[in-house]
């Protein structure tokens, strides 16, 4: 054989070497993330936990229907329509048990407020108690909605944002509910998808944040222009502005958003999460913008907003962001940022983005690096809510992803159609009737929830295949709630155009787990703000009492922890929004404890060094 | 006294795309991030200084391995890092597997990037989405990468290609049923800007007469229509994965018989003048 065939063959071997690199990554994968078959005792051996569908066994029948939009926009209707189907978690009369509340959105539907009877059965009570029949023509269809006590009475209160008029219900002690919109001097007309409650001045009152995506000048049931879509796919200038609501005490609202810095850009704004993520005392915002980079404003004590997205290196990469979720995800007293974006294979691989802090002691602006592909949590599907939850109670928090978009027509696709125009300039991406007809095509249809199972060394495992009947739904919206009183976080899955779906979450009796209900005084009285520093094991878990986030959600108020097998806490620190700090040491495992803010205890000093 | 500075002809691609990048990059962040493109960058070069050192014993110029690095380094979307180095690995060793009497027949780019799609689909994409929202910094690109193309006197490509494809863009919309501006668009984004400036016009990859060039510029332009119509995302890859070997075969093919043709014609004339 001569030199020059052996170099050829040399080279060719090398070239198949290079090939098979692909092959060998996906095996590995499929090695490591095996599907684990067994009998549900074996899965929760294996895994901590299992989740088994309960919907139809404890009463909740319900199914979400998209909105019917102008006609001039029915051959895109499927991708439109898209959104809608939300839940929110509330303890809206006091009882100590957690219910839930759901959004339909076609005109002529109901809400539902499912009221949870004590005994793992379900009713619906939206009906009597006044917020069933809330999408109408003329006030719009329901995104979603968030409860937080905004008159400090002691109840949570209901605001629900449409696209079209946003609303609020008061909560008259438990019993019914009031519409004080006209009052509150809300704006008229939003087409919104994500609102939080947080009281970003710290003056005992919620403040409401809303989030705007499409234009508020469009209405999408009634459209004078088709120019109403995104003017770039990943650097779009006119999507809804963003509002920021001021509690003024007295049951009306003062609009401060352009005041504080909120409405400098024009971004699709689909979700929105408030945490105090440099520890200056005051919530910052956090807002997942789809078709463009996503941001974050630093809370300048209560009397502006300052964008640093860029600076924290979470603004400069555009994607397509849908939801946002914090969590303190190695146990270190820290927030990561999960933001889910879409993924499809080999058309489109954004990645979803988990963004870890690094270790700048006293900086006002956190520096994040996305470690999503090195911990296991990038590649989703197209991604909406993306949840932390602690589901084997192990002290390591979770990661629950709903993906999903339009599932039609099986074994079709208009992801050509969809390329074919978002590839486009400006001035045809943005007009409606240059988007070329659905025909009853299947979208990044038919995709699986994931599951990640956090192993707490900075791994994550998918474990979808294992710990759940596999599910192929569009899904949305997903909040977490210890429904059955068990100590096991539960999931609500809402999906779109289709039924919900209430997980029973089957835990390990092998880990423990500790409770905390917070009622603020001074503070607001949800609590909304505060947070918590758990102490235990030679950790430090960190969770704040949240008003909404993830995708259109809300989890349960009372804050859960897993302990894995661990006996004792040492301590649980708690910064309530009022700048009080309180210590509890050593409290009882495996209950939910109230806790009262109290008047006198060591207060939280706000001066930076 | 100032001397007319001129970029030597080999360098005038290498200078485009890095100026193309760097714009782009700068104005709208359009790379996924520089590490990404460094990789692709660095596996191109690594992997052709290494291929050319196996099989020639030498040390070879880098630009085409700069220009395919940064091509992979543009085009490439995905989360992970390693698809960026493997694009650009295979893209520089195909060059070196698959030759035909002496030349690689694929864009090497363009081999690249289509055998990633076929073995890693699930882990990549391709550019597919515009940089900007503002039209006037597509129009530049446009017509840089027009002028800087003129200069290696190969705009005729670009046009031949991009008339054809307005028209194909007609016949399909007409059989489609959908919107001309629809079927036009992708035209508008940055994916075509580099596939029509860099992809198509690659003179190692393009036949040898100006004629045959406009042809296979046409040739791949129809076949890209024949892809759409089956929905391929990526129609103007697979379109010239498919045309541009068997269009650079038939050339090489045809070269040889004209010069055999010669050979023998001038043999013929050479017995004639003996005998005369």
């Amino acid at each position: 054989m001569n030199q020059k065939v052996v170099k050829q063959f040399i080279a060719i071997f090398i070239f198949l070497i290079l090939l098979s690199v692909p092959y060998g990554i996906k095996k590995y994968d499929e090695v490591v993330n095996a599907v684990f078959q067994g009998e549900m005792s074996e899965v929760i051996e294996r895994y901590g936990f299992y989740l088994e569908d309960v919907t139809e066994q404890i009463g909740v029948n319900f199914i979400h229907q998209r909105v019917t939009i102008d006609e001039k926009l029915h051959h895109i209707l499927p991708q439109i329509s898209s959104m809608g189907a939300s839940v929110s978690v509330v303890d809206f009369n006091n009882d100590g048990l957690q219910d839930f509340y759901l959004t339909n959105s076609e005109f002529g539907t109901s809400n539902a407020l499912y009221k949870n009877l004590g005994e793992g059965s379900f009713i619906d009570v939206a009906e009597e108690l006044g917020i069933a029949n809330l999408n109408l023509p003329d006030l719009g269809a329901s995104m979603g909605t968030v409860w937080g006590d905004y008159n400090n009475d002691g109840y949570e209160d209901l605001f629900l944002y449409r696209w079209g008029r946003p609303e609020l219900f008061r909560n008259d002690g438990g019993n019914g509910f009031t519409r004080v919109t006209e009052s509150a001097g809300f704006i008229s007309h939003i087409n919104s998808n994500t609102a939080i409650w947080f009281d970003y001045n710290n003056n005992g009152y919620l403040d409401l944040f809303i989030g705007g995506y499409y234009h508020e000048d469009v209405n999408l049931f009634n459209l004078e222009d088709t120019r109403m879509m995104p003017d770039s796919y990943e650097y779009a200038t006119n999507g809804g502005l963003n509002y920021l609501y001021e509690n003024q005490g007295d049951g009306t609202f003062r609009d401060v958003s352009e005041a504080m810095g909120l409405q400098d850009t024009r971004k699709w704004t689909l979700a929105a999460l408030a945490a105090d993520i440099n520890d200056s005392g005051f919530p910052d915002l956090i807002l997942a913008n789809d078709y463009g980079v996503d941001e974050i404003f630093i809370n300048e004590g209560g009397e502006g907003f300052l964008s640093v997205g860029e600076q924290a290196g979470i603004g400069f990469v555009p994607k397509s962001g849908m939801s946002v979720g914090i969590g303190d995800i190695l146990n270190q007293g820290r927030y990561s940022i999960y933001i889910t974006n879409i993924s499809e294979a080999g058309v489109l691989m954004q990645g979803n983005n988990l963004w870890v802090p690094g270790r700048e002691p006293n900086s006002t602006v956190p520096r994040y690096r996305n470690l999503a592909g090195n911990m296991g949590v990038e590649i989703g599907d197209w991604a909406y809510g993306g949840l932390f939850v602690d589901l084997d109670n192990s002290g390591y928090i979770d990661l629950y992803v709903a993906n999903g978009y339009v599932s039609d027509e099986p074994d079709t696709d208009y992801w050509y159609d969809y390329s074919r125009v978002v590839g486009g300039n400006r001035n045809v991406i943005i007009d409606a009737v240059n988007w070329p007809a659905m025909d009853g095509r299947t979208f990044s249809g038919y995709q699986t929830n994931k599951i990640w199972l956090n192993d707490g060394a900075g791994r994550f495992r998918d474990v979808s295949g294992s710990v759940v009947e596999n599910i192929a739904m569009d899904s949305r919206s997903v909040a977490s709630a210890d429904l059955f009183g068990d100590g096991s976080l539960d999931l609500i899955v809402a999906n779109q155009n289709q039924t919900v779906t209430v997980y029973k979450n089957y835990g390990s009796s092998d880990n423990n787990w500790i409770g905390f209900h917070l009622i603020g005084n001074k503070s607001n009285k949800s609590a909304i703000g505060a947070t918590l520093l758990l102490h235990w094991d030679d950790k430090l878990s960190k969770k704040d009492v949240s008003g909404g986030g993830s995708f259109s959600s809300q989890n349960q108020r009372t804050v859960h922890f897993g302990l894995g097998d661990v006996e004792r806490v040492e301590k649980l620190e708690i910064r309530w929004p009022s700048g009080i700090v309180q210590e509890i040491n050593s409290p009882d495992l495996n209950m939910n404890h109230t806790i009262e803010e109290p008047s006198d205890v060591t207060t939280l000093n706000r001066e930076r060094e | 006294m100032i001397e007319k500075f001129n970029i030597p002809k080999k360098y005038i691609g290498p200078f485009l795309i890095s100026a193309i990048v760097v714009a782009a990059h700068l104005s709208f962040g359009v790379l996924d991030s520089w590490n990404k493109f460094g990789i692709a960058l660095l596996a191109a070069m690594v992997t052709e200084s290494l291929f050319s050192k196996l099989m020639t014993g030498k040390w070879r110029d880098l630009s085409s391995a700069y220009i395919s690095g940064n091509s992979a380094g543009i085009l490439v979307r995905s989360p992970m890092i390693w698809p960026f180095a493997l694009c650009a690995a295979i893209s520089i060793a195909s060059k070196y597997v698959f030759r035909f009497k002496g030349t690689h027949i694929w864009n090497p780019t363009n081999f690249g990037i289509v055998v990633m799609l076929l073995i890693a689909s699930d882990s990549m994409a391709v550019l597919s989405i515009q940089w900007g929202s503002n039209m006037w910094a597509m129009i530049l690109i446009w017509l840089v990468g027009f002028v800087v193309i003129s200069k290696v006197k190969l705009f005729h490509v670009c046009a031949v290609y991009i008339i054809s494809f307005l028209a194909f863009g007609w016949i399909r919309s007409l059989y489609t049923g959908s919107i001309y501006l629809a079927e036009i668009a992708p035209l508008t984004g940055p994916m075509y800007q580099l596939f029509v400036l860099f992809m198509i016009t690659d003179p190692k990859t393009t036949v040898s007469s100006r004629n045959g060039r406009m042809i296979v510029a046409f040739m791949i332009a129809l076949v890209e229509m024949f892809f759409r119509f089956g929905e391929a995302v990526y129609a103007p890859f697979y379109a010239l994965f498919v045309v541009g070997p068997v269009a650079l075969i038939i050339d090489i093919l045809w070269k040889e018989h004209l010069e055999n043709k010669e050979e023998k014609l001038s043999g013929v004339v050479s017995k004639v003048s003996r005998l005369d």
